[in-house]
């Protein structure tokens, strides 16, 4: 606090009121629909901005699938969350295991090529899947894997934002630790375990949140990798609920949504001291 | 920077090495690789023929004018997307920056939309803005706005950007804020004792130590309206009405996958990937000189 400004305060949290407003609004509607029919959505111009009576039934049309009022099909959202859950996961064990270790081959080794392979790395970090879907796609058409978990994960990992968050990280653990490793006649894998691995574990946390939030978001390679519907993430399941036909069981849509939100939201605000380190980190 | 003490093995590393550069090799330098292959050749609609064509696809592409409007529209987009985005996050940094009661309470409420899938993101805001019981679409009407965007490419615009901001707000304002949380404050007390009051503090000392914060975040976003905003367009406008919001990523997926073009996707795949390239290298010049300066 530099000087007392008592109406400037009252000004800031009065705008720090309007964005927390602003900000969670959507998702207020969001829940007011989920818990009314769609009938109470459509007929009444604007929608009640009071929650409704109806939240079990939405929720449980939503979660286990069932016909509705109206006698539309709605399959249902849990074995889509579980496909989300598991991608979600692979992405980011698989992306945090991959890149601790060749960050440690590339930190701790001298070897020949070590600049050609640490270039063929990093150049990874600049192309998003979006920029070469139709080739990558063809790629994995050829290898089998389309309508498969390991279709929808493994070129997920190709990416090199988490090598370099971890070669940046070992860059700093000080030279003295390998040096006595060494004197003890600890093997490099034996240093990699017992010294590292355990330093490591804020990095790790860390990566693991904003990992898995981008598996978990994943819309345009599911929507390419998958035809078959017990292969559907979440999130791209709730598109099929609104295109399909004219008539759109919003209630549904809208619990749907909800489903789709909460496992990230909440990995984000129990992990909040480690997603904010990771972010700023990972960017720097 | 390098490690002075390393260990020596001869295959150690590159058993380490062996998963990511399988990954890379198989998904990123083939797929990259076939792209630009690709791109100079002309395949038929059934995929029996293939024929060498040159530059002819990208030639084909910068003549039409489909393709011209689509780069207007991802500029147009893309500008308002990181302008809005920006202004909106910067304000409220400045704003949680300054008060410390219940900071960390606005700090939560303001961060998690980045939880929120930008398909998700759009779905919601479709819903808002939906005729006829969407609550902003009846604002809009009450306030004599005819809003209609399944017809109206202006209104889709609004709509997708919109929906863009709000998802990436919380991002651009967790790194406004670690960037104002970095600025010493024995520079703002000595500015506020020569009698600089807080609008002058901000725009004589603040906002030009955040510049690198700021640009960082430019580039950011436009690299995030670029790409990551497929999900938001394909869950609302489908790139419509006619291709009023088709941005370049979309009409790549469009092209490849519902107008089974390959040769015309692949080239502009190979356009996007020059544009990424170009972003990431004035990013790095850039961050190079931030760090002479530090």
């Amino acid at each position: 606090m530099i000087e007392r400004r008592p109406a400037l305060t009252v000004l800031s949290h009065l705008v720090l009121l309007l964005g927390v407003l602003i900000v969670a609004f959507p998702v207020y509607v969001t829940i007011v629909a989920s818990t009314q029919t769609t009938a109470q959505i459509t007929q009444a111009i604007p929608m009640s901005l009071v929650p409704g009576e109806h939240m079990l039934e939405t929720y449980r049309v939503a979660l286990f699938g069932g016909s509705t009022e109206s006698g539309g099909r709605i399959s249902p959202a849990w074995p889509m969350m579980w496909v989300s859950l598991v991608s979600a996961l692979l992405i980011s064990v698989g992306k945090i295991t991959i890149s601790m270790l060749s960050a440690f081959a590339i930190v701790y080794f001298r070897f020949p090529f070590r600049g050609l392979v640490f270039w063929m790395i990093f150049i990874t970090l600049m192309l998003p899947v979006e920029v070469r879907i139709g080739p990558t796609y063809e790629v994995v058409s050829n290898l089998g894997m389309l309508n498969s978990y390991a279709g929808l994960t493994v070129p997920l990992m190709a990416s090199a934002t988490a090598t370099f968050l971890f070669r940046q990280f070992f860059l700093t653990v000080p030279d003295e630790l390998v040096e006595a490793a060494r004197m003890d006649g600890a093997s490099p894998m034996r240093f990699f375990w017992d010294v590292l691995f355990p330093l490591s574990r804020t990095s790790i946390a860390a990566l693991f949140v904003i990992q898995f939030i981008y598996g978990w978001n994943q819309y345009l390679w599911p929507l390419l990798v998958t035809t078959n519907e017990s292969m559907y993430p979440v999130v791209m399941g709730i598109r099929r609920l609104i295109s399909g036909d004219a008539y759109t069981e919003w209630n549904v849509v809208m619990a749907t949504a909800m489903l789709a939100m909460l496992p990230p939201a909440l990995v984000v605000v129990l992990m909040q001291k480690w997603f904010v380190k990771g972010l700023v980190d990972s960017e720097k | 920077m390098e490690k002075k003490v390393r260990f020596k093995s001869g295959w150690l590393p590159w058993v380490l090495l062996a998963p990511q550069l399988a990954i890379v090799l198989v998904f990123f330098f083939w797929p990259a690789g076939q792209a630009l292959y690709q791109s100079v050749l002309q395949e038929d609609v059934f995929g029996m023929s293939r024929e060498f064509v040159g530059m002819q696809n990208f030639s084909r592409l910068f003549n039409d004018p489909l393709y011209l409007e689509s780069f207007q529209t991802t500029a147009v987009f893309s500008v308002l997307v990181a302008v809005c985005g920006l202004t909106l996050a910067l304000l409220l940094a400045v704003m949680a920056d300054r008060v410390w009661r219940a900071a960390s309470v606005y700090k939560t409420l303001l961060i998690w939309p980045y939880a929120v899938a930008p398909a998700v993101a759009g779905v919601l805001w479709l819903f808002l803005f939906a005729s006829p019981m969407g609550v902003i679409a009846f604002a809009l009407r009450w306030l004599g706005v005819d809003w209609n965007h399944l017809l109206d490419s202006r209104d889709a615009m609004t709509l997708i950007v919109v929906a863009a901001v709000w998802k990436q707000i919380s991002y651009n304002f967790l790194f406004f804020l670690a960037g104002l949380q970095s600025i010493p404050k024995s520079l703002l007390e000595a500015a506020a004792i020569d009698g600089a009051g807080p609008w002058h503090r901000f725009r004589t000392i603040v906002f030009p130590l955040l510049s690198p914060t700021t640009f960082f975040l430019l580039v950011i976003n436009v690299v995030y309206a670029f790409f990551d905003t497929f999900a938001i367009i394909d869950a609302t406008t489908h790139g419509g009405p006619g291709k009023a919001t088709s941005i370049l990523v979309y009409k790549v997926y469009y092209d490849g996958f519902k107008a089974m073009d390959m040769g015309s996707s692949a080239a502009q795949s190979v356009i996007l990937m020059f544009i990424v390239v170009c972003l990431t290298v004035v990013q790095f010049r850039f961050i190079e000189r931030r760090v002479q300066y530090a």
